[in-house]
């Protein structure tokens, strides 16, 4: 009789294994029917656009609802300078906050500055735009920008860059709001990247009579530098699809100026602000095909950045 | 001999002193930041916040409505993201060993984690909005969910990577079925590290906006219906803000105060309810 | 020196075992047989395979992949290695108290009637019963007995191992395998499972991995000394102490190598 009973019971078990294993594949395989979703249905909204215009979409500048005319050009190049700004900015700010995380600062203050700075992560992104329309534009506008103007502005080649009228908001805004952004992003993972050095390679090197800073230079870095730029990518990537910190401050102007000063537009921020509004099919269409660029964008950035960390990971595993 | 180590010397006080200035650097946007917030916020946060609702242009009025709405979206999202990133991080983590379906995942996963918030936006009035015809409280809080899930899954996952084998070894010693000790055991044991994820989770779905532009979109009135659109915070916050009347950006600013308050708390939060759970070694 | 005849009866026999972690054989060729109620003990420098020995009697590697094992493991004649042996009930069968201790996230009670309740239905009067019995045998419940609904976790190391003793025990088992019970403990808990472990042979077949080759002699009935995957030599604890028949052995008692 007990034989029978275990008998069923191991039957029961069997069963309750396997639905409960089958309900987390289920689950795991949602998210990759997830990204075939979100990307089928993004090629099938832009379908009208890319009928209408074709691979011209990506190089014209023209962006005309009252004629029904779109190109992507503008949108593109302001994500791409914004991002490119807000790193430029980024990169050195995240890569001394994570030495000072992880070599300089005394043991009692690492966490609770470590806190601080996920902490500024934590920020929503609306409250940055905030602050950068109503606080940072206006000063950028008295005090900044008229030196960018009356130093930078007349030097050869840059020059143009940084002259026209201190309007406050503009793509340099922007790209200053987004590196404040980004900062925690990337220094986080630089820290987290740091940590994996051996102490012993380290400690080798210090045992040599080598400087904490040459340590940093000559061990941790070569070390670690895929992380380190895969760290960076994880930024870019944030930065590029960036919506509500850049909608504030760009300008939203469909206009191609050399000035960082003047105002620019961004995918993110043109779908934000004008995607709610849009009437006609091929103009709702074009801002979609926005989206559909920017998320094939981001996608490739994200994706070269994961692999990068994971190369770390995984020759961090060979070694231990 | 001496001269080559002072110049050493000099390099590394540089460095170094770089190196503070940048954490400094990082620290002074993060006062700022809420300095203005209490600044701007503080004067406009008082009770007729909580009790009256958005007001029309150029008068006054409260976040009542917007408050609700995000709490309704924001909860409902949670319990829908929750259980299936779970259930995902948990296949990571206990199945994930054999096959190709689990390293693909955790890849698709950590992109989706920080791919573009608006983008689930798009797709959301694409699949959802669209077909309904209208945009809707239930359209945010699928754009909400989507969000969640890459959080929860992440965290599960590392979570039970922490529990050692031994643990999964004893119970099966006993004769346990996987799902019992997975159910009962793993998950057990990393409860406190996954609850820390969700909350993260929450916070950081708590001040999206891009993906309720399109979705939930915003209301003007009171309203407890989940398929019609739906006040939230964000949303108004945005729109307050770039309007032209004091009325309406100063209780913008009361709302963004509110908003980062519960944000951080929550960040806060999830941290401590970690850093004390006793088997997070 | 007195010389005593044991008699014994085989409870498990091992007969041509091989095991493999991918392409690297671990253990080869072991036959051996381990006699019912006696404490049976494997020792051996570290990556000898001997944990990797104990861990076939209960088929714990079919947690992992790329590890498998050949040949028989016979537990009353039955092969364990079996495809068709159930896992779960073989488990039930064959108790096993690991190297660091492992209480589940739960109170003491819970953790001791967590097996029982997968294979029996016992009453609340029953059920309180069978975990006064392991507890008692695990020589833990004066220390516990008014706090059964503490959690598990916040116990000494030295208890919880012992709480992990009683519940491999409560479900009752035949053989009970334990992977360096003692290593994590201090000295005085040590000697508390080891005078527990003496207890408890009267009731089971105990298999003991222990690096301690002091704890080997001062508990074992049989010792098993294994290196690089072979065992060298099996008999009773006393012969292979002090009249081991292989030179390695010898060396390895005396501390010439290890």
């Amino acid at each position: 009789m007990p034989n029978l009973l275990r008998e069923s019971l191991h039957k029961r078990q069997t069963v309750l294994d396997a639905s409960f294993r089958n309900l987390t594949r289920i689950a795991a395989f949602s998210v990759l029917a997830l990204l075939a979703a979100i990307i089928a249905s993004l090629v099938v909204g832009s379908m009208p656009a890319i009928h209408a215009f074709g691979f011209g979409f990506i190089t014209s500048p023209e962006w005309d609802p009252v004629n029904d005319q779109y190109g992507a050009l503008i949108p593109i190049v302001g994500t791409l300078i914004t991002s490119g700004i807000a790193l430029l900015i980024a990169i050195p700010v995240s890569l001394g906050i994570a030495i000072f995380l992880t070599e300089l600062s005394p043991g009692w203050l690492r966490r609770p500055l470590g806190i601080a700075i996920e902490l500024l992560a934590g920020i929503p992104s609306i409250i940055y735009g905030m602050w950068g329309l109503f606080v940072f534009a206006p000063l950028f506008a008295d005090h900044v920008e008229p030196w960018l103007n009356d130093h930078i502005g007349t030097w050869p080649f840059i020059g143009p860059f940084f002259s026209g009228p201190p309007m406050g908001i503009g793509m340099l805004t922007a790209g200053i709001i987004l590196a404040i952004m980004v900062i925690p992003f990337i220094a986080s993972v630089m820290r987290d990247v740091f940590d994996v050095v051996p102490t012993m390679l380290k400690e080798s090197a210090y045992g040599l009579g080598a400087t904490t800073w040459e340590v940093m230079m000559n061990i941790v870095l070569p070390y670690t530098k895929i992380g380190v730029v895969g760290g960076i990518m994880l930024g870019l990537g944030r930065a590029l699809g960036e919506t509500m910190a850049v909608t504030f401050v760009i300008g939203n102007a469909h206009e191609l100026s050399q000035s960082l000063l003047m105002p620019g537009n961004s995918i993110s921020s043109a779908l934000a602000n004008e995607f709610a509004e849009a009437v006609g099919e091929l103009y709702t269409s074009s801002l979609i095909e926005l989206g559909l660029i920017l998320f094939f964008i981001t996608f490739v950035v994200l994706s070269l950045a994961r692999l990068m960390l994971h190369k770390l990971q995984k020759r961090e595993g060979h070694g231990a | 001999m001496f001269d080559l180590y002072l110049r050493r010397r000099i390099i590394n006080s540089i460095g170094l002193g770089v190196s503070v200035l940048a954490m400094l650097f990082g620290l002074f946007w993060l006062g700022w930041i809420l300095w203005t917030l209490l600044e701007h916020g503080l004067p406009g946060l008082g009770m007729h916040v909580f009790t009256q609702t958005t007001p029309p242009p150029g008068s006054s009025g409260g976040l009542i409505n917007a408050i609700f709405g995000s709490v309704m979206m924001v909860v409902i999202a949670t319990f829908i993201g929750t259980p299936i990133g779970i259930l995902a991080g948990t296949y990571l983590a206990e199945f994930g060993q054999r096959g190709w379906l689990a390293p693909v995942t955790r890849f698709i996963n950590d992109v989706l984690l920080s791919a573009p918030s608006i983008v689930i936006g798009l797709f959301v009035y694409e699949i959802y909005v669209v077909k309904v015809g209208h945009f809707s409280g239930w359209g945010g809080t699928l754009a909400l969910s989507i969000l969640v899930i890459p959080v929860v899954i992440r965290t599960t996952e590392n979570m039970l990577r922490l529990i050692p084998n031994s643990l999964r070894e004893a119970a099966a010693a006993l004769g346990t079925p996987q799902w019992k000790i997975i159910n009962f055991v793993t998950l057990r044991a990393a409860r406190a590290g996954i609850l820390t994820g969700v909350l993260l989770a929450v916070a950081r779905i708590s001040g999206e906006t891009a993906p309720l532009l399109f979705t939930a979109l915003n209301n003007q009135f009171w309203s407890t219906n989940m398929n019609q659109p739906m006040a939230n915070l964000p949303v108004v916050i945005f729109q307050f803000a770039m309007s032209p009347y004091a009325d309406w950006q100063s209780l913008a600013w009361a709302g963004a105060l509110l908003i980062t308050m519960s944000v951080l708390t929550l960040n806060i939060v999830a941290r401590i309810l970690f850093r004390q759970n006793p088997n997070s070694h | 020196m007195t010389v005593e005849t044991i008699t014994t009866t085989p409870k498990m026999i091992v007969r041509d075992l091989n095991f493999f972690y991918g392409k690297d054989r671990a253990l080869k060729d072991i036959n051996l047989t381990i006699p019912e109620k006696m404490v049976t003990a494997f020792i051996g420098p570290s990556g000898c395979g001997k944990s990797t020995l104990l861990r076939t009697f209960n088929r714990m590697y079919q947690l992992y992949p790329n590890q498998r094992a050949t040949g028989e493991v016979l537990l009353d004649g039955q092969n364990l290695l079996d495809k068709k042996q159930d896992l779960n009930t073989l488990r039930a069968k064959i108790g096993m108290v690991f190297q660091k201790p492992t209480p589940f996230p739960m109170s003491i009670y819970d953790n001791i009637t967590f097996g029982v309740k997968l294979y029996e239905n016992l009453n609340r009067n029953e059920m309180d019963e069978r975990v006064e019995w392991a507890l008692k045998k695990a020589a833990l419940w004066g220390e516990v007995k008014d706090k059964l609904k503490q959690s598990g976790t916040g116990l000494s190391g030295g208890q919880q191992q012992r709480l992990c003793i009683a519940r491999a025990i409560a479900v009752k088992p035949q053989v009970l395998l334990l992977d360096e019970p003692t290593s994590a403990l201090d000295p005085i808990s040590t000697a508390h499972i080891e005078k527990l472990i003496d207890e408890l042979k009267k009731d089971f077949t105990i298999v003991i991995v222990t690096h301690n080759m002091q704890q080997a002699a001062r508990i074992s009935d049989f010792t098993a000394y294994m290196y690089l995957g072979d065992l060298i030599e099996f008999g009773d604890t006393s012969t292979v102490f002090t009249n081991p028949k292989r030179k390695e052995t010898e060396d390895y008692i005396t501390g010439r190598f290890g």
